[in-house]
C-alpha cells in the first residue's frame, strides 16, 4: 500500500473542559477524493483550523508528504503544497479575478521581492492564472473585479487560485456553501475532473455532493472519527446512521 | 538616591498613573465598545481643567469648580459626540483619526481664544494644603494624597458600574462581541452616546484635579492623550482592569525613570553626559516598555476581544 | 495611455513652470518648495496608507530623523549632499525597521497608536538633545553643499531639485506598487488571509514596505532642513503626522499624486489663512472634519471625475 499523502495522527484539542478533537488520526491516500463529513459541533471546522496551522492541536502530529508540519505557520504549508479554500469565500475583491490568481502564481514562481517591473506585465503568471482560471470555467471573466463576480464564480475562483499554488493536496471546505443548485451542479462537475489529477480533502455539508465524489468518507462525530470507508460502507454503517438520526432528533 | 526621595517619587508616579488611568478608562471603553479612536479625548481632559479652573476662579471655590465642572465636561463631551462623533462610526480609522484632529486643532485654539496662551494656576483648596508625614521626616502634599485616594475611588466605583451593572454588563458585552448586543435588540446608538458622555467626564474629572498639580495651558491633553494610548495598548484595549495596571505601571516608569536614569547613568558617564543621556533615556522608557511588552503580547496583558 | 494618468503629470508640470510663470518670488518659491517637500513626505505615507493599508500616525518620525541627521552632522562640520544624504536616508530607514518590526506585528487601531507613541519617543528624543538646540533646535551653518558646490543657495535650483526628487518619489512609489512586491501589499492591505493561504507572509513585505516609506520621509526630511536651515523637535510633532495623514486624505486614499495636490492644497490654504487671522486654526479644523466628513475621495477624486 502506497505511502498516504497526508496523516492525521491522534490529533487532540481542548477548549475548556470540551475535547473538540478527541484524537482524530486519519490517512488521505493520494490521487482519492476523502471527504470529512459529520453534524453540526463535530468539531469538523477545528480539524480543519488544525490541518492549515490556523490552531495548534494540544497534541498529536501531522504529517505531509512524510514531513512532519505540525508546528508550521499557514504560508509555509502551502508552500509545501497543501492548498486550502474558505468556507467562507476569501479573495481579494478590488483585484480583478486573473490577478487573484496570478498573486497565487507568483507565489510559487520565483521570489515576491522583485520591485521593478509591473507584475501584471508578467506573461510567466498571467499564463498560469488563465489556464488555471480556464480549468474552472472562469476564462471570460478574467479581467471582472472578483468582488463582483457572481457567488459561484467566487466558488470556482478561490479553487482556481488554489490550483495556481501548484497543490500536491486540496483542502476544500465547505466548497458548495451557499450555492444554489444550478451552481452546486456545476461546481460538483468541476470538482469532479479536479479529482482525476489531484488529492482533494473535502469537508462539505451537502451528503449528495459528497455521495456523489468522494472516494473514501470520514465520519466525525463529537471530536472523533467514528467510521472511515468507500462510500456504499459508509451508507451502510449503522453507528453513523445513529449519530444523523440523533441530530434530526434535536 | 535616598529612601524617602524614592518613595515620593513613586508616589508621585502613582498619581500620574491614576490621572492617566481616569483619561485612559473612557478611552477603552469607547476603543472596546465603538471600535472608534478618539485622538480628541486628551482635549477633554484640558477642557474639564479649563472649566474647573475657571468656574473655581469664579466661585471662589475649588469644589464648587469640581461640582460644576463634571456636569459641564459630561455636556462639552454630550456635544462634541452630536456634532461630530456620532457621524464617524461607520467611517474607517483613518477618517476617524483626521476629524478627531480637527476637533483637536480646535479646541487647543479655542481655550487660547477664551482663556489666552498663559498658562493658568489653580490654587490648592484649602481643606488640602499642607503636608503630611508619611514617614519620620518625610512630609507629602495633602492635595496630591487626596487625588490619589479620589482615583482609587473613582477606579473602584467604575468597576462596580462595569462589572455589576446592566449597563455595565452591556458595555462589557459589547467590547467583546458588538454584534450580539446589537442583536439582542439594545439601542446600540445610545450605549455608545452614554458611554462617550461618561468617558469624556471622567477624563474632565483627571483635567480638574489635575489643575492644582499641573499648570493649565493649551496642548496640556496631547501628552496625556498619547500616554493614555500607551496604557490603552499594555492593558489590552477594552480592558478596565488593564487601563487600571498598565496606568500605574506606565506612571510609575515615566516617573521614576526621568529622576532616575540621570543618577544610575553618573555611574558609567560623566556627569553632563548622563544628564543629557538621561534625560533622552528616560523620555524614551515608556515606549521601549510598550515595545518590550508588545513583542510578546501583541494585544496587550488583558486582551479582552476572543476571535 | 488614459486621461487620468496624465493628470499626476499635469500637476508636476504645473508645479514645473510656477517660477517662470510669475511665482518666480523668493516668497512664492519657499512656499512651493515647503509645499513639495510636504508633498512628498506625504507620497511616501500614501504609499503606506492607500498602497499597504498602514496608517502611521508617526510618519513625521521619519521626516525628522532626517532632517536631525543634517543637523547632527552640520555640527560635527559635514555639509556634503553626498555623505549627509546617503546618511540621512539610511537613518530614517533604519528607524522604521527598528520601530517597524514591532508596529507591523499589529494591526489596526493598534498600529495607529503604537506607531503615534514611537513618533512621540522620537520627539522626545529629539527634545533632550541638548547638544543639537534641545527643545529650542538648531540652526544650520548653511544649507548641504552638492559635491562641494553651493547649488542649493540657488532658490531656482532648489525650486527644480525638490520637484525633481518629488517625482521620484512619486515614480518610485507608482513602480513599487505596480511590482510583484506593491502586488502582495496591495493583496493583504483588502485580505491578509488570502495572501498567506497562498503561502506568503504579510509581515516582511509590510516591513520592507514600511522601512521604503520611512526611507523616502528621510530624504524629505533632509530637504526640509535645507529649506528652512533649522531643525527643531516640531519638525517631528505628532500634529505634524497628522497633517501628513490629512494631506493624504484631502488629496485622495487611493492615488498617489493626490497626496501632491493634498499638500499643495494644505499648505496653500494654512498660509492663506494665517495671513488672514491670527487663530485661523479655529477655522482649519472645523474644516478638516467637513473634508473628512463630505469629501471622499478627495481632492484627486473630484479632478479625475471631471476629467476621467
Amino acid at each position: 500500500m502506497a505511502e498516504p499523502l497526508l496523516r492525521l495522527e491522534d490529533l487532540r484539542k481542548h477548549y475548556g473542559g470540551l475535547d473538540v478533537t478527541d484524537g482524530v488520526s486519519l490517512d488521505v491516500m493520494p490521487g482519492e477524493i476523502h471527504a470529512v463529513i459529520g453534524p453540526n459541533g463535530a468539531g469538523k471546522t477545528t480539524l480543519i483550523h488544525e490541518i492549515t496551522g490556523i490552531v495548534a492541536p494540544d497534541s498529536g502530529r501531522i504529517l505531509f508528504a512524510g514531513q512532519d508540519i505540525t508546528r508550521l505557520s499557514l504560508p509555509r504549508r502551502v508552500r509545501a503544497g497543501l492548498a486550502r479554500s474558505f468556507q467562507i469565500t476569501s479573495i481579494v475583491a478590488g483585484f480583478s479575478a486573473r490577478e487573484n490568481v496570478a498573486l497565487a502564481a507568483q507565489a510559487r514562481s520565483g521570489s515576491s521581492f522583485r520591485f521593478l517591473r509591473p507584475a501584471s506585465g508578467e506573461a510567466v503568471l498571467n499564463d498560469t492564472a488563465m489556464a488555471a482560471l480556464d480549468l474552472v470555467g472562469l476564462a471570460d471573466r478574467a479581467a471582472v473585479p472578483a468582488g463582483t463576480l457572481s457567488h459561484g464564480e467566487k466558488r470556482a475562483l478561490e479553487i482556481a487560485i488554489a490550483l495556481a499554488t501548484r497543490p500536491r493536496l486540496l483542502l476544500l471546505d465547505e466548497p458548495l456553501a451557499g450555492a444554489g443548485p444550478e451552481e452546486t451542479e456545476r461546481l460538483i462537475a468541476l470538482l469532479k475532473r479536479l479529482g482525476a489529477d489531484y488529492t482533494i480533502l473535502l469537508v462539505e455539508h451537502d451528503m449528495q455532493a459528497v455521495f456523489a465524489l468522494a472516494d473514501r468518507i470520514s465520519v466525525l462525530v463529537y471530536g472523533r472519527v467514528i467510521a472511515t470507508g468507500t462510500v456504499p460502507e459508509i451508507r451502510g454503517n449503522a453507528e453513523v446512521r445513529a449519530a444523523y438520526l440523533g441530530e434530526d432528533d434535536a | 538616591m535616598t529612601t524617602q526621595l524614592l518613595l515620593v517619587q513613586a508616589l508621585n508616579g502613582l498619581q500620574l498613573g491614576i490621572l492617566l488611568f481616569l483619561v485612559a478608562a473612557g478611552l477603552t471603553l469607547v476603543f472596546g465598545v465603538m471600535d472608534f479612536i478618539n485622538l480628541a479625548h486628551g482635549v477633554q481632559y484640558m477642557l474639564g481643567a479649563y472649566i474647573g479652573a475657571a468656574l473655581a476662579a469664579a466661585t471662589g471655590s475649588f469644589w464648587w469648580g469640581l461640582l460644576l465642572g463634571l456636569p459641564a465636561a459630561l455636556a462639552a463631551g454630550l456635544v462634541l459626540e452630536v456634532l461630530v462623533f456620532r457621524h464617524l462610526y461607520r467611517r474607517d480609522h483613518l477618517a476617524q483619526v483626521l476629524a478627531t484632529f480637527g476637533v483637536i486643532l480646535f479646541l487647543n485654539e479655542g481655550v487660547k481664544v477664551v482663556w489666552g496662551a498663559a498658562p493658568l494656576q489653580v490654587p490648592i483648596p484649602a481643606l488640602l494644603q499642607g503636608g503630611i508625614e508619611i514617614m519620620p521626616g518625610l512630609q507629602y502634599p495633602i492635595y496630591r494624597v487626596a487625588v490619589l485616594a479620589a482615583g482609587v475611588a473613582t477606579g473602584g466605583l467604575l468597576w462596580w458600574l462595569v462589572e455589576r451593572t446592566r449597563a455595565g454588563m452591556l458595555v462589557r458585552a459589547g467590547a467583546t462581541n458588538p454584534q450580539m448586543v446589537a442583536a439582542l435588540g439594545v439601542d446600540v446608538g445610545r450605549l455608545f452616546t452614554l458611554v462617550f458622555a461618561f468617558g469624556a467626564m471622567l477624563a474632565g474629572f483627571a483635567g480638574i484635579l489635575a489643575g492644582p498639580i499641573f499648570s493649565v495651558e493649551p496642548g496640556m491633553g496631547d501628552n496625556v492623550l498619547i500616554l493614555a494610548f500607551v496604557v490603552i495598548v499594555i492593558g489590552g484595549i477594552g480592558s478596565i482592569r488593564g487601563a487600571f495596571l498598565a496606568a500605574l505601571l506606565v506612571g510609575l516608569i515615566d516617573t521614576l525613570g526621568k529622576s532616575m536614569a540621570p543618577d544610575l547613568l553618573r555611574l558609567v558617564l560623566d556627569p553632563s553626559a548622563a544628564r543629557q543621556a538621561g534625560a533622552a533615556l528616560a523620555s524614551m522608557l515608556v515606549y521601549v516598555a510598550m515595545a518590550a511588552i508588545l513583542a510578546f503580547r501583541p494585544a496587550g496583558l488583558f486582551p479582552v476581544r476572543t476571535g | 495611455m488614459t486621461r487620468e494618468a496624465l493628470l499626476p503629470l499635469a500637476v508636476l508640470a504645473a508645479l514645473a513652470v510656477a517660477p517662470l510663470a510669475g511665482f518666480g518670488g523668493s516668497y512664492e518659491l519657499t512656499l512651493l518648495a515647503r509645499a513639495m517637500i510636504l508633498g512628498m513626505a506625504a507620497v511616501s505615507l500614501s504609499f503606506l496608507v492607500g498602497g499597504a493599508g498602514l496608517v502611521s500616525l508617526g510618519h513625521a518620525a521619519s521626516l525628522g530623523v532626517g532632517a536631525y541627521a543634517v543637523a547632527i552632522l552640520d555640527a560635527h562640520g559635514v555639509t556634503e549632499a553626498l555623505i549627509v544624504l546617503p546618511v540621512a536616508v539610511a537613518a530614517a530607514a533604519g528607524f522604521s525597521l527598528l520601530t517597524g518590526a514591532v508596529a507591523i506585528r499589529t494591526s489596526g487601531v493598534h498600529f495607529i497608536m503604537i506607531t503615534l507613541a514611537f513618533g512621540q519617543m522620537a520627539f522626545f528624543t529629539t527634545s533632550s538633545l541638548a547638544a543639537y538646540g534641545g527643545d529650542d533646535g538648531y540652526t544650520l551653518y548653511g544649507r548641504t553643499e552638492v559635491a562641494g558646490t553651493r547649488l542649493l543657495e540657488n532658490r531656482l535650483a532648489f525650486h527644480y531639485i525638490c520637484l525633481g526628487l518629488l517625482a521620484l518619489t512619486w515614480g518610485l512609489c507608482a513602480m513599487l506598487l505596480a511590482s510583484r512586491f506593491g502586488r502582495v501589499l496591495r493583496a493583504a492591505r483588502e485580505n491578509a488571509q488570502r495572501v498567506e493561504a497562498v503561502g506568503l507572509a504579510p509581515y516582511p513585505f509590510r516591513l520592507v514596505g514600511y522601512a521604503i516609506a520611512g526611507a523616502l520621509g528621510g530624504l524629505a526630511g533632509v530637504l526640509l532642513a535645507n529649506a528652512t536651515e533649522f531643525v527643531s523637535p516640531a519638525t517631528l510633532s505628532w500634529q505634524r503626522s497628522g497633517e501628513l495623514l490629512f494631506m493624504v486624505i484631502l488629496g485622495g486614499v487611493g492615488r498617489l499624486w493626490g497626496a501632491i495636490l493634498g499638500a499643495l492644497a494644505f499648505v496653500l490654504l494654512e498660509t492663506w489663512l494665517a495671513e488672514q487671522m491670527q487663530h485661523w486654526k479655529l477655522v482649519f479644523g472645523p474644516l478638516l472634519v467637513l473634508a473628512v466628513l463630505f469629501l471622499k475621495g478627495g481632492l484627486s477624486g473630484l479632478v479625475a471625475r471631471r476629467h476621467g
